[in-house]
């Protein structure tokens, strides 16, 4: 499948509506909206339940209509140090995305378009890489920090979701590159223009669409990450995702605000989703879906 | 055929890598080289890093004789299974049910993405208030609907321990997992079937084949690499995967959902066992090495996509 964008494959055209009332369509539409339903409720009920009171939330009979509170939202904004939590989160994300694109861009171009020794080795590699349980990091990154003294988790956090991304992005843009004509490479050398002017300059504006479904897919990593994040990061520099175990207490659940913080991860991915549904699928299917 | 440029500085190709190649080392080589180190000592939480003991192959030892891994690797087994049968079956049926082109199939097709785009720690926090016992409402409406339909009680339409109770938490596990991660089989199996060229369908078509038959004389054994290759991809995810698990049960109870991957980090963050954690690490990088290897031998990725 190519990673066409502009213009999605031509579907043939819609079942034609006429009045006609058709069992099979029906129950066809039928499944879909039940499907839809198991599919969103849950995200549903989370942001019900972040505006509910404690009261309602333990109610052993589901209240789904009541009057909204804010206050488990003004809680944790107002003693949780939410801003600075969101900023971390902002902050890793954002520096996670940058780095794993130019050096993903770049090592991608290599793979994609230069002659190398070790060239086939290099994009499987990169490949196997992804197999990689954060688990298994998690041990020996705990023990690395604490003996490099680095007080500041983020940094870390940055350089290791991106090493965790690269192999994904770095295959994604191969096939955005591949889709670039070569001559355009050509004409800017004969120019004389070189390597670096030739991928920077030509190359890296033409891989806009490339970069723009990766990011999606490296910022959500990112921004959704918990186990490095809750060993390597401190009461200042934890992330939204570490945030929620503060609500996990030994004596219970504080389910109101532990939604609230939940809905607070959970909306920019939402709406990322909503806007570029159809850029998130071709990037999950590019890797898979081969023509 | 392959485009490559003829440039005499060879050299720049290196370049190009190195920033990747920088990171990689960083990132994953040095910490795992770590891990593979670390294996061979004995090394406790909160002692600093000089203070640990070389005791060569002996947690190697110790591994191969503690129960509590092989029951570990037993559970995510299991685990892996039953989501795995779950989520393929469902993802290939659903897909083969969106593949009719609908009005709206762009929407659904949105809507059913979106649990993929929900944090794991999110997913873990949901899933643990619906399953919740007394106020949860997954209990409130078997009960509902137990006590509408007494017959029904005999088949479990009664509240329930979901997470308390071994057997039960390992389903509200898998559950969990179906729900979040069944859209994924079903948008790359979609996307094969998309691709699929229309003539040879209608060719079986015109010589009679029906419905079913199109599907699996025809469709099925033509994705059959791209099915393959869904499952492994996502069956390495399921050993990777603890966080969904860490927030909805931590394991427990007992040792009921304790995943390979969650049993490594409670050996080194509960246990506060570093160098031992590194010695199961290396029991599961094993198994994910062999899963990968499987990955790459149907895929590669300087093949030209053809439009």
């Amino acid at each position: 499948m190519q990673l066409d964008l502009a213009s999605p494959r031509a579907t043939p055209a819609p079942i034609r509506s006429n009045n006609k009332f058709k069992p099979s369509v029906f129950f066809h539409y039928l499944s879909l909206i039940v499907l839809s339903v198991i599919a969103i409720a849950p995200i549903f009920i989370m942001f019900l339940t972040s505006l509910k009171s404690q009261v309602l939330i333990l109610s052993r009979k589901p209240v789904w209509f009541f009057m909204p509170t804010l206050s488990n939202y003004e809680y944790i904004i107002e003693s949780q140090n939410f801003g600075r939590i969101v900023w971390n989160s902002v902050a890793v994300g954002l520096g996670t995305t940058i780095l794993t694109l130019v050096a993903g861009g770049m090592a991608a171009y290599a793979l994609a378009r230069m002659k190398f020794p070790g060239r086939g080795i290099m994009a499987q590699t990169t490949l196997l890489i992804r197999m990689v349980p954060p688990a298994v990091l998690a041990v020996p990154i705990f023990g690395l920090w604490l003996g490099w003294g680095i007080e500041d988790g983020r940094i870390g956090l940055v350089v290791f979701y991106a090493a965790l991304n690269l192999p994904f992005a770095v295959w994604l843009l191969i096939g955005f590159i591949q889709q670039i004509p070569v001559e355009l490479e050509g004409a800017a050398i004969v120019d004389g223009a070189g390597p670096f002017q030739t991928f920077f300059l030509i190359i890296f504006p033409l891989m806009r669409s490339g970069f723009a479904v990766a990011s999606i897919f490296v910022f959500r990593i990112a921004w959704n990450e918990f186990i490095l994040a809750l060993i390597l990061t401190n009461r200042l520099t934890r992330t939204l995702p570490v945030a929620i175990t503060l609500f996990l207490t030994e004596q219970g659940v504080e389910w109101g605000r532990a939604m609230a913080m939940g809905s607070a991860i959970v909306i920019p991915p939402l709406l990322i989703t909503f806007l570029a549904a159809r850029q998130i699928i071709a990037g999950m299917t590019a890797g898979a879906v081969k023509g | 055929m392959l485009k490559t440029l003829s440039d005499p500085r060879k050299y720049t190709a290196y370049i190009f890598l190195l920033p990747a190649i920088a990171i990689l080392v960083i990132g994953l080589l040095v910490p795992l080289w770590n891990s593979f180190y670390l294996s061979f000592f004995d090394w406790d939480i909160g002692t600093p890093w000089e203070s640990k003991e070389f005791i060569g192959l002996e947690s190697y030892s110790r591994m191969i004789v503690d129960d509590d891994v092989y029951e570990s690797v037993w559970v995510t087994l299991k685990y892996s299974f039953w989501l795995m049968l779950l989520e393929m079956i469902a993802g290939i049926a659903l897909a083969f049910l969106l593949e009719k082109s609908i009005r709206g199939a762009a929407v659904f097709r949105t809507i059913f993405i979106l649990p993929l785009m929900v944090s794991p720690v999110a997913v873990g926090l949901i899933w643990r208030y619906l399953f919740d016992a007394r106020s949860g409402i997954i209990n409130y409406y078997l009960e509902y609907i137990g006590e509408a339909i007494p017959f029904l009680q005999n088949v479990g339409f009664e509240r329930q321990l979901w997470l308390a109770s071994p057997d039960l938490a390992l389903t509200s596990v898998i559950i969990t997992d179906v729900w979040q991660w069944t859209p994924f089989i079903l948008i790359i199996i979609l996307a094969g079937l998309q691709a699929l060229p229309s003539e040879i369908i209608e060719a079986a078509r015109i010589d009679g084949a029906n419905t079913l038959q199109t599907i699996f004389f025809i469709k099925l054994p033509m994705i059959s690499t791209i099915i393959l290759v869904t499952f492994l991809m996502r069956l390495i995810d399921v050993f990777r995967a603890l966080e969904v698990i860490y927030i909805l049960t931590f394991g427990g109870p007992g040792l009921s959902t304790q995943v390979l991957s969650l049993h490594i980090y409670k050996t080194a963050f509960t246990s506060q066992q570093l160098g031992y954690a590194s010695t199961i690490s290396m029991l599961l990088i094993a198994i994910m090495l062999i899963l990968s290897v499987g990955v790459l031998f149907y895929q590669d990725p300087l093949r030209e996509r053809t439009a």
